[in-house]
């Protein structure tokens, strides 16, 4: 698979999402049950997302290096409500510096 | 529905729709220089603002294939379930913004978190409806300018990582994850969720302990303890 054939399976995939629930009608959706599932799906996807990008090496292995601080560092950011091209470049920056100064 | 319009609250829903599109556009900027990290030119990182026009799925999309062509598939999975929130959406807004033929299909694509978020804030259904139109306008416009600006800058840079462009990605999930952490049980799914992707991680393919991980979403099953809190 080429990578435009896969961003457009994707991006279709996204747009029949969304057009699917302007035509759906609204009842077969309503169980609260599936309402929770769905509304937690993003939750552990981008918590998964964070894990695997900031937690481990190429290899897969679990490994703590200047991406776990520039998470850290993100964190407090948005503690202090940061907006979030703030948090992304205090991310970026303090990975930049900690590899620079070579402790990371 | 024939009242006219409060002149102070449809100038307070401009006012909202344009700052919300405005700090939106920001994301972008981020969004277009991870994905050229990531392995995308410049037009298929624009290609995806313009088409896919999701926030999160995009940032999903770049950030697994990164780790190369065989994660593909885990990245179109990864990102049509980060997707199914706008189906949500969609089912909220039809009712609310009562379009049919071509503006549903132009309905269906500016139906994201923001568009959704000021439409459903409003108490009027004519100001939620000019909310839902010019915020989703407004983002659609600035998130591909800014995805182009970004695509740009993140071509000047050389090896991402001098820059910590790997661990911007990290933020910015960090950052898109952290307001749906309201309560233990969104903190419980989200704990869940990162130790399996982290266990998995070793023994799996790239991108697939992310999908794997999409399973703590089931915690959500049990009925909430504070139902009527």
């Amino acid at each position: 698979m080429s990578l435009w054939t896969a961003l457009l399976v994707a991006a279709a995939i996204a747009f029949g999402l969304k057009l699917a629930g302007h035509l759906v009608p609204a009842h077969l959706l309503d169980a609260p049950r599936v309402r929770r599932i769905t509304a937690a799906l993003p939750i552990a996807l981008l918590a998964a997302l964070v894990a695997t990008q900031a937690f481990t090496g190429p290899d897969g292995a679990f490994v703590l290096d200047a991406r776990a601080v520039a998470v850290g560092v993100a964190v407090v950011a948005l503690l202090l409500r940061a907006p979030f091209i703030v948090v992304v470049v205090l991310g970026a920056a303090t990975a930049a510096l900690l590899r620079a100064l070579g402790w990371a | 529905m024939t009242a006219t319009v409060d002149p102070g609250a449809r100038r307070a829903v401009v006012r909202q729709s344009l700052s919300v599109g405005v700090a939106t556009g920001a994301y972008g900027i981020s969004f277009g220089a991870l994905a050229v990290a990531a392995g995308l030119d410049t037009w298929q990182a624009m290609a995806l603002s313009l088409l896919m026009f999701t926030g999160g799925s995009q940032f999903a999309f770049v950030g697994i294939v990164a780790t190369g062509l065989h994660a593909a598939p885990a990245a179109i999975a990864a990102s049509s379930m980060l997707g199914i929130r706008n189906g949500l959406y969609a089912l909220e807004l039809t009712q609310l913004l009562g379009v049919r033929g071509a503006r549903r299909v132009a309905a269906a694509h500016l139906t994201i978190d923001e568009s959704t978020a000021v439409a459903v804030a409003q108490d009027e259904v004519r100001t939620s409806r000019l909310g839902f139109w010019l915020t989703g306008l407004t983002v659609f416009v600035l998130w591909n300018l800014s995805t182009l600006a970004g695509a740009l800058i993140g071509n000047l840079i050389g090896d991402p990582r001098t820059y910590g462009l790997d661990a911007a990605a990290c933020a910015a999930f960090t950052a898109l994850l952290w307001p749906r952490l309201r309560d233990r049980d969104a903190v419980a799914i989200a704990v869940v969720g990162a130790v399996v992707a982290v266990l998995l991680s070793p023994t799996m393919p790239p991108g697939i302990p992310v999908v794997a991980a999409a399973a703590a979403s089931l915690l959500a099953w049990r009925t909430p303890r504070r139902e009527h809190a």
